[in-house]
């Protein structure tokens, strides 16, 4: 496969891996570390891809072992992922700050949720997958799928609930 | 779209049995101004989907063009190497050609050389040859 072709397979779902990969590793640096490694990693196979039937299935399934591996490691290392960008664009206007606000509050909600409820909201909710991908993606049963997103959504309605009536975080 | 349709789409959003369309249904309904009050509380949620799916991955992915870069290395250096061989060849036997002129020089001056020395000795062969000659005129 050329480098031009490579590009016109992958470049659909690129931003696909760095969202799911910014969502499990929450920085920014190292979503984009890990985006890069997957995409160099799918170069280095680009002469037995075209036998694969999804490409992009297979590179979001490797993105999501490559960034829980990342965590496991840090995790084991008794390191904190650090990152400092919680609110991006600091050139909001006085009525953007509430609409900025409510979106870094959403992010710190979706950031305390356990991994595989990561995944699974970011899959069906910003991504839209249907749910069979999202099985076929995440090596999960159905009903597992269904029962984990329910939960995630259930939970940011609570604190999205909390936030709500006292106004407070 | 109804309130009450709305709401219970809402409801089965938070047991996971709406379908991608019915989702987009309450993305739609909640990218609006005006919500109603007792549902305000979830437009923080759908809007961030929506903003969410704006990152975009900026860098750019240094591809190197893999494999082929060995292959015409080694193209180059097989190349070199036949010229290297081929052209050594000619200029060893150009150095032996030089060698081989030389030292058959160097043989024919030795064989002048001697030559000469005996024509001097004939020269004294010419004197004897004169004075005989004086020697019959004056009989």
């Amino acid at each position: 496969m050329k480098q031009a072709e490579f590009l016109n397979v992958v470049m659909p779902f690129k931003d696909k891996l760095y969202r799911l990969a910014k969502r499990l590793l929450v920085s920014r640096e190292e979503a984009e570390d890990a985006t890069q490694e997957i995409l160099l990693k799918l170069w280095s196979k680009n002469e037995v891809m075209e036998t694969y039937n999804n490409v992009e299935a297979f590179a979001m399934t490797m993105t999501k072992n490559f960034c829980l591996d990342r965590l496991k490691s840090k995790q084991a290392g008794n390191l904190k992922l650090v990152h400092s960008n919680y609110s991006d664009e600091n050139t909001s206007l006085q009525s953007q700050l509430e609409a900025e606000d409510s979106v870094s509050w959403m992010e710190r909600i979706m950031e305390e949720l356990p991994e595989q409820q990561k995944m699974v909201l970011q899959l069906r909710d910003v991504e839209q997958y249907e749910f069979d991908e999202i099985c076929e993606l995440l090596d999960m049963k159905p009903t597992a799928v269904r029962v984990t997103l329910s939960r995630a959504r259930k939970t940011v309605r609570e604190e999205l609930t909390k936030k709500h009536s006292y106004g407070i975080g | 779209m109804g309130l009450d349709n709305i709401e219970k789409l809402l409801e089965k959003y938070f047991e996971a049995s709406t379908t991608v369309a019915e989702e987009e249904q309450l993305r739609d309904y909640f990218s609006q101004e005006k919500v109603a009050t007792h549902l305000e509380q979830y437009k923080p949620m759908f809007n961030y989907f929506s903003i969410a799916k704006e990152e975009r991955y900026t860098k750019q992915v240094p591809l190197k063009p893999s494999v082929n870069y060995y292959k015409w290395i080694s193209v180059a250096a097989v190349a070199v190497l036949t010229f290297g061989v081929y052209f050594g060849n000619q200029y060893q036997e150009k150095k032996k050609a030089e060698y081989a002129y030389q030292e058959t020089m160097k043989a024919f001056e030795l064989l002048a050389e001697n030559f000469n020395r005996g024509t001097e000795k004939v020269a004294y062969l010419k004197e004897f040859e004169e004075a005989k000659q004086k020697i019959y005129n004056n009989n």
